[in-house]
């Protein structure tokens, strides 16, 4: 007895699985497409609060630092390497530049699969919500929009 | 039979389950008389055409082997992956993760590592990573390879004929790697350089010339079957038939040789003669085929072939229409997952059918042969006999799965719903050491010799501490079950560590119970022992009520 | 000795990578040779082995079952310890597979004064056992998320399942505490139960040093020295697209990270991780306990030497006919 047939299904089995994602990736051709990031064209504000390089591996840690330091220890200024403060406010500073964010935030966290929950609660003024979240926030019945009016 | 030289709690205290400091690969064995079996008997070696027939013993240093026994060991090994795929498996997936060691009796009982199962499985393991796995030729010992020695032999021979091939850590292996198999197939590695033991060897002869392992000669098979029958009549009042190689009967019935030449065996077989004659079966005994339990399977699947064939043939030749066969462990091992295959199909046999109650034998319906305990359990139920359960009242009982019952064929329920049904008083031992679980007798696959005897009290321990702990509970003073080698090796492992406890089969408290037709007022069991209540036993049954295990 | 000889060896893998990474020019054969060679000596290798395994038939029937037989339709059996039919099968094989249903009857035994054995439940091996198994496959399904693009929804939602306590930034994954720490408890085991330390092989601790290595290095860039993802998916879906390009700064760690990966890829074939595929065809699980139903064929079943009837009478002849026995030839 030797069960060539289940053994064969079994193997053929597993290296499908296992090689899905080369099978995934020929098929969708959109595979190659990497972020496309819009960057900010105001002239006045050429300058990140961070290196490129810091920014692109660790921006969620400096988001989470800044948290930290203004909601418990009551520290609203951030003193950039070369010496510029900037206000440490998500809305207010990062998104002042960074007005799109399915331009730009989007474009990566969708890439790599990273579900952003910020916008979940931090408000910003409507007229600048662009992207995925604003038809969610600007929707006149949404749970949101109500609480963001009330903090308002 | 003479207990081993250590008093049991000498016995006791030795166990320990300290580690060598060594690593395992550099301890040489040591045959310690008392741990070992005697070599094949060279007569016998050659009766049976086996290679390298000669007169020698473990404890010489010079074995005697072949000039070139590695090649033939290593070239027997890859045949034998070739045509095992359990074996290449086994060889290949083991993670050591350590669940069987606890599990062996033997381990158990002795404390010695190397009877883990997994330890047992690496010796060889190690001689096949060095010759035939590419990461055991390049790194060798890193990898846990062992080059094959000398004494790698004498440790295989040790340890080898240190397994039961009970199959306990089959169970809890988180692949089903399955010692058994390795034995079994070390064995005839060890076989094929003439390194065999003579409680196998002598035995497989024996059953291969008479039909059966004591060597009992047609005329004596004769004999003895007509003295048991004298002897029920002296019981029970009541003349049985018990037909001998009849041709034509319905059913041939095949039991192990011990029913009718061994004690406690013996009172079983009466049970049997009362049993058919009662329900009326149209069955007949045969002495060629004299031998249920199948010592050819202890040496190789060659040798369990040829004299599990006498089966097949002789239900052919008497032209019977289906096969009973009577309380065995390793024979039922034999019968259910070996027999259709090694030679079968028996196709002249008809799908077994109760000839009492009309019961179809589905279960059996390829091989067509039924387990005596399925037979009667049917019988009972379907209230085709009568059972005085009281006849058993100065029976406490309890109930020892045999191995290959419980791990091969899940014989279960069966056994137990008799014994519910003839006996009033039974006791499960600890849920730890029954059914799947159950601990061997310590004995079997060929150990059960006296020049072993150390190594079987201590392979026994298990099962003794789980009876004695029912003992103590319940005062259980007997001991059931379905297998001849539980019935000759279990009494003296009871002597040594328990006391007061008989052993028999379930179907000698069938007998006892057993209603007769025309039978006289019975004043005894069927081992002339008086229908009583045994009061002291039944005091002692409270003696303790510690807990036991979980 | 032979954890020790593990640990160095898995400290040269690493600091092979760490040194090798680190030369400029290097990361094309640490991002792009070593994966590709990786993965197909893992997909030939186990092909390779099971092939092998299967070309040995599976001559007898030999289930272990673990519960009562189909036998007479009164009495209760247990289609999965000791199944039946091949659903049996598939549900015991199931159990086996997914749950470790064996393991999860380890028990331990201890002898005390008396003597007396007593047995208790012991789930712990069983338990590490399945939490680092469990972790790691669901880890492995996770970085499905940098392998795809774009990402199933799936795996979208396990990774959310797994980040469930949206701890820290980047958010903690469950498996990532899991795995570390099942690891931890295995080697643990293997070092310190004296038993298992005995009966323990160089290959025992090395593949526990190499996931060890893997879980952690990958750990320290979520949550330590991070890297950049980005980068990380450009040249996983090139790998996969078979258009290999190697991103820039994307930091040693992932090459550590990674080429200890592909050691455990090229590892595997040739060692007892072979376990994975072999439960599969493990005779004593994946049989059904109906041999005595259905034939079992052994494709080399070769005769052999039988006493025959003929040859049984021949030998006793005088003896049986003195006796009455009925014979064949008189």
């Amino acid at each position: 007895m030797y069960d060539s047939g289940k053994i064969i299904a079994g193997l053929v089995i597993f290296i499908g699985l296992f090689t899905s994602p080369f099978w995934y990736d020929l098929a969708s051709g959109t595979a190659l497409q990497t972020p496309d990031l819009v960057l900010p064209t105001k002239a006045d504000q050429k300058q990140c609060v961070a290196s490129l390089e810091f920014m692109r591996r660790d921006h969620m840690a400096l988001l989470n630092d800044w948290r930290t330091q203004v909601v418990r220890d009551g520290i609203t200024y951030y003193k950039s390497a070369n010496g510029k403060e900037f206000e440490m406010r998500y809305t207010k500073t990062c998104l002042g530049c960074h007005t799109n964010t399915s331009q730009f935030c989007d474009q990566c966290h969708n890439y790599i699969g990273v579900t952003l929950y910020c916008l979940d609660c931090h408000n910003m003024p409507a007229t600048q919500i662009q992207g995925p979240m604003a038809a969610k926030i600007l929707n006149p019945n949404s749970e949101i929009l109500n609480k963001l009016q009330i903090q308002n | 039979m003479a207990g081993p030289k250590l008093k049991p709690e000498e016995l006791a205290s030795k166990i320990k389950y300290n580690l060598p400091p060594k690593g395992w690969m550099d301890e040489p064995v040591e045959f310690r008389e008392g741990t070992f079996n005697y070599s094949g008997n060279p007569k016998n070696v050659e009766y049976l055409q086996l290679p390298n027939p000669r007169k020698w013993q473990p404890t010489d240093p010079d074995w005697q082997l072949p000039e070139n026994w590695k090649e033939i060991i290593l070239e027997g090994l890859r045949d034998r992956l070739h045509r095992f795929r359990s074996l290449q498996i086994f060889m290949d997936i083991c993670v050591r993760c350590g669940a069987c060691a606890d599990k062996c009796h033997f381990f158990i009982g002795s404390g010695d590592p190397k009877n883990m199962p997994v330890m047992r499985a690496e010796l060889l393991r190690a001689v096949y990573r060095k010759d035939f796995t590419l990461a055991g030729k390049i790194f060798g010992k890193y990898a846990g390879a062992r080059e094959l020695t000398l004494d790698v032999v004498k440790e295989w021979f040790y340890y080898f004929y240190q397994c039961t091939q009970c199959r306990r850590c089959s169970v809890f292996c988180p692949y089903g790697i399955d010692t058994a198999e390795i034995t079994l197939l070390v064995r005839e590695l060890l076989g094929l350089i003439g390194v065999n033991i003579d409680w196998v060897v002598t035995p497989v002869a024996n059953s291969f010339k008479t039909g059966n392992h004591l060597g009992i000669q047609p005329h004596g098979f004769k004999d003895s079957i007509d003295f048991a029958v004298d002897e029920l009549e002296a019981i029970t009042g009541v003349k049985v038939e018990a037909p001998i190689n009849k041709k034509g009967a319905e059913i041939l019935f095949i039991t192990p040789s011990a029913d009718y030449f061994g004690s406690p065996h013996y009172y079983t077989l009466l049970g049997y003669l009362a049993l058919f004659h009662e329900i009326g079966l149209d069955y007949t005994w045969s002495t060629y085929a004299s031998e249920g339990g199948n010592f050819g399977s202890f040496l190789s699947h060659d040798m369990m072939k040829s004299l599990n064939a006498k089966m097949y043939a002789e239900a052919r030749r008497l032209g019977v229409k289906w096969i009973l066969g009577g309380e065995c462990g390793h024979m039922w091992r034999v019968v259910h997952q070996y027999m259709s295959t090694l030679n079968g199909p028996a196709d002249f046999l008809e799908e077994p059918v109760s000839p009492v109650t009309g019961t179809k034998f589905g279960n059996a319906r390829l091989t067509k042969m039924v387990h005596v305990c399925e037979f009667t359990a049917d019988l009972i139920k379907n209230g085709k006999i009568k059972l005085d359960k009281s006849r058993n009242d100065n029976r406490r009982v309890t109930f020892h799965d045999s191995c290959n019952p419980a791990r091969a064929l899940g014989l279960i329920e069966e056994p137990r719903y008799i014994i519910r049904n003839a006996c009033n008083y039974f006791f499960e031992m600890p849920e730890n050491t029954i059914k799947e679980q159950t601990f061997c007798c310590g004995s079997g696959a060929g150990l059960g010799t006296d020049e072993n005897l150390e190594m079987r009290m201590r392979g026994g321990l298990p099962r003794a501490n789980a009876v004695k702990f029912v003992k103590e509970k319940h005062g259980v003073n007997f001991l059931g079950c379905i297998c001849a080698i539980d019935k000759a090796t279990l009494p003296p492992l009871m002597e040594y560590w328990v006391g007061g406890v008989d052993v028999g089969g379930v179907h000698e408290l069938v007998g006892n119970a057993l209603i007769m037709k025309g039978e006289k007022e019975r004043t005894t069991d069927l081992r002339g022992e008086p229908l009583t209540v045994n009061e002291s036993a039944m005091k002692e049954g409270n003696m303790s009520e510690e807990p036991f295990g979980e | 000795m032979n954890a020790l000889f593990s640990l160095v060896a898995i400290i040269v893998i690493i600091a092979a990578a760490f040194l090798g990474a680190s030369v400029p020019h290097l990361d094309f054969l640490f991002g792009v040779v070593f994966p590709y060679a990786a993965i197909t000596v893992f997909l030939t290798g186990i092909v390779y082995r099971v092939i092998k395994w299967s070309t040995s038939p599976v001559p007898f029937h030999i289930p272990t079952v673990a519960g009562q037989q189909k036998s007479l339709p009164w009495i209760k059996d247990s289609p999965l310890e000791s199944p039946h039919n091949t659903w049996g099968v598939v549900g015991r094989m199931a159990l086996e597979i997914l749950f470790f249903r064996s393991l999860f009857r380890n028990t331990k035994m201890e002898m005390k004064n008396g003597p007396k054995l007593v047995y208790g439940s012991s789930k712990y091996l069983w338990l590490g056992a399945i939490v680092f198994h469990w972790s790691m496959l669901i880890i492995v399904l996770r970085h499905l998320r940098l392998f795809m693009q774009p990402i199933p929804s799936f795996v979208l939602g396990l990774d959310s399942l797994d980040g469930f306590f949206q701890v820290g930034l980047p958010g903690l994954y469950i498996t990532d505490v899991l795995i570390l720490s099942a690891l931890t408890f295995l080697i643990l085991r293997r070092l310190t139960v004296r038993r298992i330390r005995y009966i323990s092989l160089a290959a025992d601790y090395f593949p526990l040093f190499l996931l060890f290595s893997i879980a952690a290095t990958g750990v320290l860039m979520r949550y330590f020295f991070r890297i950049d993802l980005v980068n990380v998916k450009e040249l996983a879906v090139g790998l996969f697209s078979f258009h290999p390009v190697v991103p820039q700064g994307t930091g040693v760690l992932f090459y550590v990270h990674l080429f200890l990966v592909c050691t455990l890829l090229v590892y595997f074939p040739f060692s007892k991780l072979m376990h994975m595929p072999g439960i599969f065809l493990s005779p004593t699980r994946n049989l059904a306990n109906n041999s005595r139903m259905k034939r079992h064929v052994n494709p080399w079943n070769h005769p052999v030497r039988v006493h025959t009837y003929e040859e049984y009478e021949d030998e006793y002849r005088e003896k049986m006919k003195e006796a009455g026995l009925p014979l064949d030839k008189e």
